[in-house]
């Protein structure tokens, strides 16, 4: 089992080097907030592992950004009531990473708890 | 019983340590995912423990320091080590009860790598005594007989806890050291753990845990219930709670609003009163949470058995009869109108009310409403966006329950753990008197049903908040004295609804 640490996280800039493509950044509110349980900081890494990008999350005017990929820095993250998301990746399905992970955040975790 | 290791960790020369810990890891999936198909539904704590398996970023780091001529155990402890002082700084309870989640995800690897399995024999129906109880370990056990759990430390919002809940598992948490007894009667509906039990009160447990198995073999889960009526009137469940914090207890969407919450939390633990915007922006997140549900906020309850430093009196030689509550709040008008600021400028946001505790005399509630008003009016004058809202009081001193229609409060809120207390005359900490305190007894009924037809009589509203309200066994009594609206904690909602349609189905049968 090769294991290799990811790099720090940044916030993707939009203005770097890149093709435009490479970098997408999207934000949306938490419906069902106080705070990012088990199950949904378990659903939303799994998604963000589908895809190839690299992708940080933070809570606007909350946290720092950290890594979407980690369960462990996720589970951690406080959301308060009518806090908003955001999401910044680079890659080469960054569009697409975004597009799912907005929409995962947007149902509610479809199937959250409590 | 503790769960945990105290083996010198060596490194061993020659030994593949990234393979060893990489087997360990491969291993330790294996056994979660097995467990966790094997339980289905409940297995969320399993599988938060399997994504920090693969969580690169986290387990990248273990491997990293193998690197460095570390052990694989002893990396292995120390990644795990970090991000439970990690999630144990965390302000958030839900997120502090994380830690037990990923202890026992530690301990299972070590393990693995140790090549030791623990294997602490306990019989089906035993009631388990520990400091805490790892999820993985609850799932271990063999809980078909019975049985409960009794924690010195450990967390009502623990994976353990949730498992426990729904498997009706009796379990006590934050009991403090327990000492040695070879029996013991577990109550978790009264929250006792009564140690060497005499064969009177080993047969009285026997009755009403087959009473209890009754009720529990009817009951069903708060989703599948409708709104509780009773006589043709609604019952309606409110929350007690403490913070926002509360809220993120499963069962608190199930809610008809919140019945009380406290304001003491923000008091406690800092050198100096919470600011109004602090207070505004809590009481703000839980009206936010409540949407059109009422949220009904009481002032700041110091004093009593809740002492706050740089506010409470301090050298009362009995403070449950001294300065507490709203006595203490007029003495202090400085705190007192921060709070009520912040409660008025609260208001706009969703619906609020807001009640007074230990009021005593007429006079009280009156001075309390013309200072709120006042401060509404000149924060109205410093054109911020403020209301008024309902305002009431708790009834829980026995000279405001008996003169309950001289008080010009928008409604009533009984709390029944004072009223009690100050009924019959005895603390309820004091367990050589615990005997008298019922807060069913005639004496008690007499107050309640005064309260309750005054608020008929008059239209106002009367909620009862202590602990008698979130005990199964009182809903019939205190449905008959005419109450329809009981504030609870999160924890007893599906006891107490189930309990009132139990009341419902006997009422049929009569």
């Amino acid at each position: 089992m090769e294991r290799k640490p990811l790099h720090s996280v940044k916030p993707p800039t939009p203005s770097s080097s890149h093709s435009p493509e490479d970098n997408a950044g999207g934000s949306v509110k938490l419906v069902h907030a106080v705070g990012m349980h088990a199950r949904p900081a378990v659903k939303l890494t799994k998604l963000a592992k589908r895809f190839r990008a690299r992708i940080a999350i933070r809570v606007v005017g909350v946290t720092e950004w950290i890594d979407a990929k980690s369960v462990a820095k996720v589970m951690a993250m406080r959301a308060p009531c009518d806090s908003t998301i955001e999401f910044a990746a680079t890659g080469a399905d960054a569009g697409a990473a975004i597009g799912a992970l907005t929409a995962l955040v947007a149902n509610d975790f479809l199937d959250i708890e409590g | 019983m503790r769960f945990g290791f105290a083996n010198a960790d060596q490194r061993r020369p020659g030994h593949d340590e990234a393979g060893t810990l990489s087997a360990a890891l491969e291993s330790a999936a294996r056994d979660l995912s097995a467990l966790a198909a094997r339980i289905g539904a409940d297995a969320e704590c399993l599988e938060f423990q399997l994504a920090l398996i693969d969580d690169e970023a986290l387990i990248g780091r273990a491997f990293e320091s193998l690197g460095d001529g570390v052990a694989a155990d002893v990396a292995w402890r120390r990644t795990m080590e970090n991000l439970i002082s990690e999630y144990g700084d965390n302000p958030s309870e839900y997120i502090r009860a994380r830690c037990l989640d990923v202890a026992d995800l530690r301990d299972r690897v070590l393990n693995l790598i140790h090549g030791t399995v623990k294997a602490v024999e306990s019989p089906a129906g035993a009631i388990i005594v520990a400091d805490d109880l790892p999820p993985s370990r609850f799932l271990e056990l063999d809980w078909s007989e019975g049985g409960g759990i009794a924690l010195s430390r450990g967390s009502a919002m623990s994976h353990t806890a949730m498992l426990a809940r729904a498997r009706g598992v009796p379990m006590l948490v934050q009991i403090g050291d327990i000492p040695h007894a070879t029996r013991a009667l577990l109550d978790a509906e009264l929250g006792v753990l009564e140690l060497d039990p005499s064969d009177e009160q080993m047969r009285a447990f026997e009755a009403s845990r087959a009473s209890h198995a009754v009720r529990r073999g009817r009951a069903k889960p708060l989703d599948d219930r409708p709104r509780a009526t009773y006589r043709g009137e609604a019952v309606r469940l409110l929350i007690n709670i403490e913070g926002p914090e509360s809220l993120s207890h499963p069962a608190a969407r199930f809610a008809d609003g919140v019945g009380l919450m406290r304001t003491e939390f923000m008091f406690e633990g800092r050198d100096e009163a919470p600011d109004e915007e602090l207070q505004f922006q809590t009481y703000a997140a839980v009206l936010n949470w409540a949407g059109e549900k009422p949220v009904t906020i009481r002032t700041v309850d110091a004093g009593g058995d809740k002492p706050i430093p740089g506010l409470s009196e301090t050298g009362e030689a009995n403070p449950f009869l001294g300065v507490r509550g709203l006595r203490l709040s007029l003495r202090r008008p400085d705190v007192f109108s921060t709070q009520l600021r912040a409660l008025g400028r609260a208001a706009v946001r969703g619906n609020l009310k807001i009640m007074f505790p230990m009021v005593t005399a007429p006079s009280e509630f009156a001075a309390a409403r013309a200072l709120f008003y006042r401060v509404v009016e000149d924060m109205k004058a410093e054109g911020l966006e403020a209301r008024a809202p309902e305002l009431g009081m708790m009834v829980e001193v026995p000279a405001a329950a008996l003169t309950i229609a001289d008080f010009p409060a928008a409604f009533f809120s009984i709390g029944s753990n004072d009223l009690t207390q100050y009924v019959m005359a005895c603390d309820r900490t004091n367990g050589a008197v615990s005997h008298l305190f019922d807060p069913v007894s005639p004496a008690l009924l007499e107050l309640i049903r005064r309260v309750v037809g005054h608020g008929r009589a008059s239209g106002r509203n009367v909620s009862l908040c202590g602990d008698a309200a979130g005990d199964p066994r009182h809903t019939s009594t205190l449905l008959n004295c005419g109450l329809r609206e009981f504030s609870i904690n999160p924890n007893a909602l599906e006891a107490v609804k189930n309990a009132i349609f139990e009341n419902l189905s006997e009422a049929r049968l009569d």
